[in-house]
Formats: structure tokens, sequence, C-alpha cells
């Protein structure tokens, strides 16, 4: 051992360095609302319930964090996230099956990517104009599918939605000596799925190199013998299927459809994926960090909640404040790191030349 | 090694609308050499090479590698016959990995093979020489190892040609030094290497065979050890008049005809941090010289107030001033070309019209707009006496060569009439003919009284213009050269810190 030199580590990727800076922040935070709120925030249920509340949200942003490293935008998200809860409620209410649902849900999620990915891709057109026309023509549709909030009356969904995974390990005692498990929602399983997936697809498969070559030079990209359009074409498709996903969890989760569901997802999800380390200009982002950058997001929420300013404005406040402030951090560590000024702390891995 | 023909082109003629690029060229590469492709700016070198590389298609003509014929329609065609190439703009992506980048876009295998990529890459990157790590983000190596790369990428495809346009055009002294040995190490492994460039003494440190363009035309190929450098450059010009020594008199009489115009004392800004003093006087060029990053462009920036000044005092004409930011400086009279055409003169969309207008209406003020009539008239005085080559005042300027968008630039600021002009780089990456005519317009502004420093890395051009050389080396003035001392010798010199 003495003998042999030591294998120097790599200085991070930028795309490893905001992911750590993500994870770090959101430790902090919630390590602090630990601290200082304790209560809900001691017990694992918080967790759960944050992942309960967001899952619908943790796969609509998986699918801005695609579009977004292949240097894209996809704001129909939440649109088509409306429309695919409002269509499938309807479905379900009217004498449909579970199954039948869910092949509507994939499918309209399919259409939407399909449209925009060929627009965007083969026609040229640009991603912001063709996915806002998106979002127009969702929001319209999920309004004439039905203009009057509706629940979900199919029993066999109803049994789905309440379904719930319960693990005892990770409960609370409540003050009258009853063991209370935590609880997860079957959506939650769907997300955390998708995580893993679009993680794997984005490191490990050619499709996912080559959508991160789109976002760092799309005509590098080109020059290296990438097949550019058909691969920014998969990226709203898959963007668009995701959605789809995205809307059926989140009719598991709510149970109702409503012309306003979903309102703000895109921006919601656009968020979650800077925060989590998404640069806006392509190449650089992680499907992890934006999981985190959800769950930032949500702590941020329950914090503001918890400490008592419940009017709903004060959750975009402070979100838009922490935005903004994620964003300085990265832009800041960016720029000092382009001129070496950063170096690895040593807790992270040990010395290394700048 | 060094003989069997490996790329043909016979006849190749290429037209764009209204212009005749390319007329019955032929051009021939054998494996093992270094063939220089030579000719000013719009005698067709760049659309011979991209209709070798696929990405314009050919009107008439025959390629064939290795005896064969081949169609080649795009970029991928023109890799599948084993062309690769190598372009001045980095084409390679800067947020991947060093291993990926050379593997990218390459097999089509689903998933990637992380282990076996990086080790092959790693074991390619020995092999070449080529200072960088296969882990390594790309944007974190420099401008010439990502050149590098991109060639260790083409030599692991087995490319038989590989097109090398301009490599060497932003890489300092080491770097290309850097880069002929990895040139030389793939001549021996019998790669025809076709090198474009302006540089001519590097055609001749590193060429064995040199093909002439000119005006779309072939003027002929020879072997570098029958052409001398006069020779070259007059087929370039098709002149026989040697045009260069007829001003190379050197530029003792541009020396000061008066009173001081700019003087600072401490002068610093945020990306030259060591304070230094100067001054020009009127009628006066004088040049700043070092080797690239030894802060002669950061100097002069700082004077122009184009980084953030930290510190020093300025005087101009005898008055104190405060020179802050460009607007102060220009509405003091001085102007500034910058280094960067592409990114900081041209505003390529614009017209020749407006780009030249633009600096005058920023110091007018937008408030105050220049008429149309006027617009017109001062963009056709200049460029009749500038002599830019352009359809109209109304071409837009990104369609113009490289020699005449800088004309354009120049004229941008000489119509400001400013009494010291900054010329930074001014000759870089255009063609003999023009780097000529504005060597004269440097001498002929000086004779009417203008104040000039002109910055360049070619030391002659220096010599040919300036009265007085500041040496600079690490950010530091380490020298000033003036009258009988200014010899190449004595600046190399200075520059090497040997001292004389």
């Amino acid at each position: 051992m003495a003998g042999k030199t030591i294998k120097r580590r790599e200085p991070l990727t930028d795309t490893q360095l905001l992911l750590t800076i993500t994870i770090c922040i959101f430790a902090v935070m919630y390590a602090a609302a630990m601290a200082i709120w304790g209560g809900g925030f001691l017990r694992w249920q918080q967790v759960f319930d944050m992942l309960n509340n967001n899952a619908s949200l943790i796969i609509v942003a998986c699918s801005l964090t695609i579009v977004m490293i292949g240097g894209g935008i996809d704001i129909s998200v939440g649109g088509v996230t409306s429309l695919v809860v409002m269509s499938c409620v309807v479905h379900l209410n009217g004498g449909g099956s579970i199954p039948t649902s869910i092949l509507m849900a994939l499918a309209i999620g399919l259409c939407f990517g399909l449209v925009h990915g060929y627009l965007i891709a083969y026609l040229e057109i640009q991603p912001f104009i063709i996915t806002l026309a998106g979002m127009f023509f969702a929001r319209g549709m999920t309004t004439i599918v039905s203009l009057e909030p509706q629940n979900v009356a199919h029993e066999g969904f109803q049994a789905l939605m309440n379904r719930k995974i319960e693990i005892p390990f990770l409960g609370y005692t409540a003050k009258n000596g009853n063991l209370i498990p935590a609880r997860m929602e079957l959506g939650v399983v769907v997300a955390l799925a998708i995580v893993a997936l679009v993680y794997i697809m984005l490191r490990f498969t050619r499709l996912g190199r080559n959508i991160y070559a789109l976002g760092g030079n799309s005509q590098s990209a080109l020059m290296l013998g990438i097949n550019v359009r058909r691969t920014r074409f998969i990226s709203y498709v898959l963007s668009g299927l995701l959605a789809g996903i995205g809307g059926y969890v989140f009719m598991m989760h709510t149970g109702a459809g409503n012309a306003s569901n979903a309102a703000g997802a895109e921006m919601n999800a656009i968020a979650s994926s800077i925060i989590g380390g998404t640069l806006l200009t392509g190449g650089v982002g992680n499907v992890i960090g934006t999981f985190f950058g959800v769950m930032t997001l949500a702590t941020i929420k329950s914090i503001v909640t918890t400490s008592g300013l419940r009017e709903p404005w004060w959750q975009s406040i402070t979100t838009g404040a922490m935005l903004c402030f994620f964003i300085l951090l990265q832009s800041v560590v960016l720029s000092r790191r382009g001129k070496g000024g950063l170096k690895r702390p040593a807790w992270l891995g040990g010395k290394i030349k700048g | 090694m060094q003989n069997d023909v490996v790329l043909t082109m016979r006849g190749i003629c290429k037209s764009f609308p209204g212009v005749r690029a390319l007329h019955n060229v032929d051009f021939t590469l054998r494996s093992g050499e270094v063939h220089a492709l030579m000719g000013e700016n719009g005698a067709g070198k760049s659309t011979l090479i991209k209709v070798l590389t696929g990405v314009y298609g050919k009107d008439a003509g025959q390629i064939a590698i290795e005896g064969k014929e081949v169609a080649i329609r795009s970029p991928q065609d023109a890799q599948a016959s084993g062309i690769s190439t190598v372009y001045q703009e980095i084409t390679l992506c800067p947020n991947l990995t060093v291993a990926e980048n050379m593997f990218i876009g390459r097999d089509k295998s689903a998933l990637v093979p992380w282990k076996e990529m990086e080790r092959k890459a790693g074991e390619l990157l020995r092999s070449l020489d080529i200072p960088a790590r296969p882990k390594q983000q790309l944007s974190s190596c420099s401008l010439a190892v990502q050149q590098m790369i991109a060639i260790a990428r083409a030599v692991d495809q087995h490319c038989k040609v590989l097109v090398l346009d301009e490599p060497t055009s932003s890489l300092d002294d080491n770097e290309v030094a850097m880069l002929f040995k990895l040139m030389r190490d793939l001549k021996s492994r019998g790669v025809g290497i076709v090198f474009v460039t302006h540089f001519l003494g590097q055609v001749y440190e590193i060429s064995d065979r040199i093909t002439v363009l000119r005006n779309g035309e072939l003027v002929g190929e020879y072997k570098v050890e029958e052409l001398p450098q006069l020779d070259l450059v007059s087929k370039m010009m098709g002149k026989e008049l040697d045009d260069l020594s007829a001003i190379s008199v050197s530029g003792k009489e541009t020396g000061a005809k008066g009173e001081t115009v700019y003087e600072a004392k401490g002068l610093s800004s945020a990306a030259c941090p060591n304070p230094f003093d100067f001054h020009i006087a009127k009628g006066e060029v004088n040049g700043f010289t070092g080797l690239l990053g030894s802060g002669r462009s950061e100097s002069v920036r700082a004077i122009f107030g184009a980084d953030r000044v930290t510190g020093g005092s300025v005087t101009m004409n005898g008055q104190s001033v405060k020179v802050q930011k460009p607007i102060d400086a220009m509405r003091k009279g001085i102007a500034y070309l910058s280094e960067d055409r592409k990114d900081d003169g041209i505003i390529a969309d614009l017209s020749v019209r407006e780009n030249i207008i633009l600096a005058l209406q920023v110091m007018k003020g937008f408030g105050k707009p220049i008429s149309q009539a006027d617009a017109e008239a001062f963009a056709d005085e200049y460029i009749k006496a500038l002599e830019i080559k352009t359809a109209s005042t109304d071409t837009p300027i990104k369609s113009l060569s490289g020699g005449n968008q800088q004309k354009v630039i120049l004229a941008r600021w000489l119509l400001t009439h400013p009494q010291y002009l900054i010329l930074d780089e001014p000759t870089r990456g255009i063609d003999v003919g023009t780097k000529t005519e504005i060597q004269r317009l440097v001498l002929k502004l000086s004779s009417e009284g203008m104040s000039v420093t002109f910055i360049s890395s070619e030391i002659e051009e220096m010599l040919r213009t300036c009265s007085r050389l500041i040496v600079m080396r690490d950010r530091h003035i380490v020298g000033e050269l003036t009258g009988d001392a200014l010899t190449q010798d004595n600046v190399m010199r200075t520059i090497a810190g040997g001292g004389n």
C-alpha cells in the first residue's frame, strides 16, 4: 500500500458539483427545521407526507429535467397533467376500467410529446412557443372534457387510491401508546421508480449521453455524429409521456378532477429542476438533484406553514427568494470554478490539484 | 511511407449565388505528409475543405480515397470514408468528459460502456502524449488540449485524411509546439494531414508540400523546399512585386511629432492588476509586445476602460481626466479595436453601414439618430477610403471576408475621429494583402497626427510600424525599445528575459 501512488480523484464535473450543492442545501435546511421546529420534522412521516403530496411533481420535474438537459424547455406539462386527470376521472366515472384509464393517460401524454417533438426537432420551431401553445391547448381541452369538478366514483380506483404502504419501523408512537406506522402512497413508488429509470437512462444509455451532448453544444453534437434531431425528438416524447404518468399519479393522490388541477405545475417543475442543479442553458443536470429540488421546495413550504405563516402568499414569496438564492449560489460557484479558484474541499475526497 | 496517394480531388467546382467559389480545383494528398493549403481570404480554402468534409455539396468534380471514388454528402459520410476534420472552433461538447468526447456518437450500442471507454481513452491519450485525463470534464482543459482531444478522436476512427482548419490561431507558442509534435507523430503513422493556416512560419516548420489557391482557382502544388517564403506570398497574392518589403523600412518615421497626448500613471484594472505607466505623443505609433497572455491586451483594455479600472491617474493633453468605462474613453477621443473581432467587434446580422456608424451613434447618444443620408454618406466614404470589398452598404457584415470585416470595424472607429487609436491584433486571421493595407493605413494616420498603439503577434509587423515597443512578460512591463534597439533580436531577447 505504502509504496503505491494514491490514485488521484478527478475534480467533480459541473453536474456532480451542482448535485452535491443541492443535496447539502436540502440536508442543512431539513436539519435546521428539525432543530428549530422539532415536532413533525422529527418524524419520518413528515418526509413521507412531502413525498405523498409531491409524487406527481417529482415525475413532472423529471420530464422537465430531461428536456432542459437537452437544451430545451417544456411548459406544457402542467396542462397535460390536468388534461390527463380530468379525462381519466370522466373515463372512470363513465364506466371505464383502471387499465384503460392508465392507457388513456399514457396515450394523452404521448400524443403531446410526439407533436411537440416533431414540431421542435424536425420543423425547428422554438420549444418555448410550441409548448406554450401545448399548455393553452391542454388547459382548454380540460374544460371541454368537463367544466364541473368531479370526484372519482370508481370503487376499484378508490381502493387503489386509499391503499397505503405501511412501514412500521419508520413510524412513531402516539400519545396513547399506539404505534402509528409511516404511510406512503402508491404514487410515491411510481415516482421513485421513474427517478431511478430516468437516472439510469441519462447516465448509462447512449440516448442519455446524447441528450447531454445535445444540450452542451448541439452543433458539436451534430459534428460528433449524433442524430441531433432524433435525440431532441425523443426527449420531448419522453417529457410528454412522463407528464401523462404524472397526471395519473396526481389523480391517485387527489381522486378528483378539476379544471385548475396542477395549476403552475410546470413552473414548480422548472424551479425544482433548477434548484436540483439543472442549468437552463442545457447540458448540465441530474435527476437525483431534481428529486432533492422537489423535496427542498416541499421543505420550504412545510417550514413556512409550521412557523405560523399560513397565508399562501408566504409560500410563494419564500420559494421565490430561495430560488433566487440558489441560482446566485450556483452561478457564483460555477464562475469561480471557471477561474480555477474552486477546489474540492478536503472532506469531499482529499487534495486535488486545481 | 510518404508516397502513396491517399486523397485526390479532381476538377472540383462550387458556386454560391453570385460567387464562383471554386473553379476546377485539383488537390492531391499523400499518406504521411503534412500538406499546407494556402491562399488569401476568399481564395477558396474553406470552401474546398467544406466540400471535402461534406458540409457543402460540390457542383462538379471527383473525390477519391485511395483511388476509389467516394460520394460525400454529409460530415458523417466523410468520416465513414476516413476523412476527419478538426475545426478552428472546437466541435466537442464542453459539458462531457474527455473520454465521452472521444467516443460519443461512434458506437451504436444502447448502453454506454463507461469503464471500457475510459480505459481506451486513457491508452489513446497516453500513446499520443496528450496531457488530459479521461474523466476530466472537457471544459477544464485548455483550448490546445481540447484540439488535441479532437485529433485523438479522429485518429482513433482510423482516419486516413485529417483536416486541420486553422488549428493554431488561438494557441500560444508552447501549445503550437505541442500540436506540431502530435502532427509529426501522426505523420509517422501514415496519416495524411491537410493543414490550413495563416501563419507562414508554421507552414515552413511543419509542411512537406504546399498547395496554393487564389480566387477559387488552383495556382499550383509545390514541395516546401522548392518554394521560398517570398515566392509563396507572391503566389498567394498574385503579384510579383514585393509588397511586404516595400514598407519594411521600419516605423522610424512614426516617432513623436508633438506633445504628449495621453499619459497614465499607475494604471491598473481588474484584468491587469499590476500598475503600469504609459504615455504616447501626437503622431506616435507604439506597440505592446510579449507572448500570448503576457498582459498586452489587458494593458490596452485598461487604457480604454474595457475592464473595471482599479487605480491610476490619466491625463490627456495635459488635463487630468477620468476613464472608467469605454464611453468615457470614446468621448475623450480614444478608440479601441478589440482583439476578438467575432465577439467584441462585429454585429454579425447588421449591415456594413450600421456597423460603421455604431460607435459614432453611441457617442452622439441614441436620442440624436444619424440620418439615413448621413449614414449612407459616411459608409460610402469609408468603404472607398479603406477599399472595403462589399456588395453594398446594406450587405450584412457576416457575409464579408475576415479582412473586410476588420476594415469595417476600423472604419467604425475612424469615423469617431479619435486622436488616439488602439489596434489590438488588427491583422489576426486576415489575408496578407489586407495586413499590408492595414499597416500602411497606420503609417498614414500617424503622419496625419494620430497617435496609434499597435499590437500584433507578428513581431515583423510591429517593427515595421512602431517607433517604440513596450515589452511585457508575465503581466509586467519588462522593457522599452526605441530607435536602433528596435530589432527582432532585441525584442526576442527582452521577451525571453535575457537582457542585452
